[in-house]
């Protein structure tokens, strides 16, 4: 039975860490600043998630439990929110998402609006 | 650690000052982690909390006021580079000989510190080692830590007046775009009652835990300006109303020196909490909580003073020309 | 002399000079108190790693530990940030205020403000100067 648990809290640790990681891929690479929100926020939502559960398996039944249940509720909450934030300050001050114009060849870049 | 050196690399060679204070941040929060990697539980979070959360704020309120671009220096910096590469190099002469990093008998280790581990449980009882030292052993100096703050709150205060005549303007101050934002409400709604919640929590459980009064009082104000971001300043005066917010910044330090008072008038020394009950460890335990309660509330009145402060100049700037 | 067991210390030694370096040669004032954030918090890390001892824990009284880090060191430095944070939110106050009062916050151009403003001041108060243009007479003629 510990033996399942580890194996199954090192999984949830590992697949977390590695959403984490292409979060980050994805902040450098994206083009645009909402597709990039967009990336990062829903990576590092579900790669906290992941790995706060990875943790919780390794805690057992204790006081640590429903400690990094909050946290994770928490998570989900606040990281949502200040993505959405963001992304409506950026549309307040004028910054255009960027569009796929109909004359772009598949395979193409889009063009800045 | 070598993330930290490139990260202040980066504030170095920026010019774009809104870049800088956002990496900042990023430095104080490496730096809480770090500091979470040495053991140090009560800095990091206190690191974490005020460096990466109140300290982030102000520079950015003060951004908003000054400025965003820095402009380029006219002038080679050679001589400050000769300056800082000579002091760098003298620095490093002087860690030759120092201790190697995580050794048990290196000299800082030897005559208070086993003291005050070993002895703590016995005096105090209080499992938190740094709160029993913090508010008992070394209570004097809190107090003075406490009257910083106070001092820092009254200075900012006296720089950065509201005056009087825009006082009726106040309650039209909430920006029209603010009211559209519906989701930022209704999760603000939910989360600003825990926040003060988990401040409280912390204030009280920093004798078994990481916590205590400095934390509790940044935590308690990060509620109270997350509060003011989205509701508008002229809303969050009225709740928390200036001459309130100046009475308990003075109440917080009367409390602290008040209970060093009544020590010196039961018969012990000043701050000898031992004598406030029966019980030795019964008045340490009072002691550490009244005085905890006090830095406490003046942190997280002096804390919400100086962004209300601050805020009140942007505002002032867009509403009154 | 370990390089490894001194590492840290040399660490310090950079942000230290790092911070060191921003605060005098940057001219604008915000970047001056960012940098002179960045020195106070290398100093922390001195000490902080000077409390730390090799398989101990923070210093929480438990039951299952016998080694613990030095609480010393952790309660200067929380003294230490809390006084960072209030100094430098004294110090912004100041930067807008010179900012209201200069009309920039680079310091070149405050030095500027302040020379013309002492040397109107000079000669509000003393009157002006003999009278020098005789030396622009062309002595050749």
């Amino acid at each position: 039975m510990e033996l399942f648990l580890d194996i199954l809290s090192w999984f949830f640790l590992a697949s977390g860490s590695f959403f984490c990681l292409t979060g980050a891929v994805g902040l450098l690479r994206f083009p645009d600043f909402f597709s990039r929100i967009h990336a990062t926020s829903l990576t590092d939502t579900l790669g906290a998630g992941l790995i706060l559960t990875g943790m919780m398996l390794q805690a057992g039944w204790g006081l640590v439990l429903p400690k990094l249940l909050m946290i994770l509720l928490l998570s989900f909450l606040a990281g949502t929110t200040a993505s959405h934030a963001m992304a409506k300050a950026a549309l307040k001050s004028g910054l255009k998402p960027l569009v796929n114009n109909e004359e772009n060849q598949p395979g193409e870049k889009p063009s800045k609006p | 650690m070598s993330f930290l050196a490139l990260t202040a690399l980066a504030i170095v060679r920026l010019n774009d000052l809104f870049a800088v204070v956002m990496l900042s941040g990023i430095y104080s929060l490496l730096s809480a982690s770090f500091f979470l990697s040495l053991d140090a539980v009560d800095v990091a979070f206190t690191e974490a909390s005020v460096g990466a959360g109140i300290s982030t704020l102000l520079f950015l309120a003060s951004l908003k006021l000054v400025g965003r671009y820095e402009k380029k220096s006219r002038y080679k910096p050679a001589l400050a580079l000769g300056i800082v590469i000579v002091t760098g190099a003298l620095l490093i002469y002087g860690t030759m000989d120092m201790p190697h990093f995580g050794s048990p008998d290196s000299p800082i280790h030897q005559h208070v510190a086993p003291r005050y581990i070993n002895d703590s449980m016995a005096e105090i009882g209080v499992p938190n080692i740094v709160t029993s030292v913090l508010a008992s052993y070394r209570g004097f100096d809190t107090l003075g830590e406490t009257l910083v703050v106070f001092t820092a709150g009254i200075g900012v205060m006296s720089l950065l007046l509201i005056s009087r005549e825009t006082k009726d303007h106040s309650k039209k101050l909430v920006p029209a775009d603010m009211q559209q934002q519906i989701i930022l409400r209704v999760v603000a709604k939910m989360m600003i009652p825990l926040i003060l919640m988990f401040a409280l929590y912390v204030q009280f459980h920093g004798d078994y835990g990481p916590g205590g009064g400095f934390q509790a009082g940044v935590i308690f104000a990060a509620g109270v300006i997350l509060y003011t971001m989205l509701f508008g300043l002229g809303r969050a005066r009225q709740v928390f109303k200036r001459q309130v917010l100046e009475l308990l910044t003075a109440t917080g330090v009367l409390l602290y020196g008040g209970v060093g008072v009544v020590c010196m008038l039961m018969g012990g020394d000043f701050l000898d909490y031992s004598v406030l009950r029966h019980d030795a460890i019964h008045g340490q335990h009072l002691g550490i909580l009244l005085v905890e309660l006090g830095v406490g509330i003046t942190v997280a009145s002096v804390m919400i003073l100086i962004f209300f402060k601050f805020t009140w100049r942007t505002v002032k700037h867009k509403y009154n020309p | 002399m370990n390089i490894i067991g001194l590492y840290n210390y040399w660490i310090v030694v950079l942000l230290m000079m790092i911070g060191f370096y921003i605060v005098i040669a940057h001219e604008n004032l915000i970047k001056k108190l960012v940098g002179l954030t960045i020195f106070q918090t290398s100093v922390f890390f001195f000490y902080i790693s000077m409390g730390k001892i090799n398989g101990a824990t923070p210093p929480i009284l438990d039951e299952k530990w016998q080694l613990y880090s030095n609480p010393l060191p952790h309660v200067l430095i929380l003294t230490a940030i809390v006084v960072g944070i209030a100094t430098t939110a004294l110090g912004l106050s100041l930067v807008v205020r010179i900012q209201e009062a200069y009309g920039s916050i680079e310091e070149s151009e405050i030095q500027v403000q302040d020379t013309h403003d002492q040397l109107e001041c000079q000669l509000e108060a003393y009157g002006p100067g003999p009278d020098f243009t005789i030396l622009n007479k062309d002595l050749t003629k």
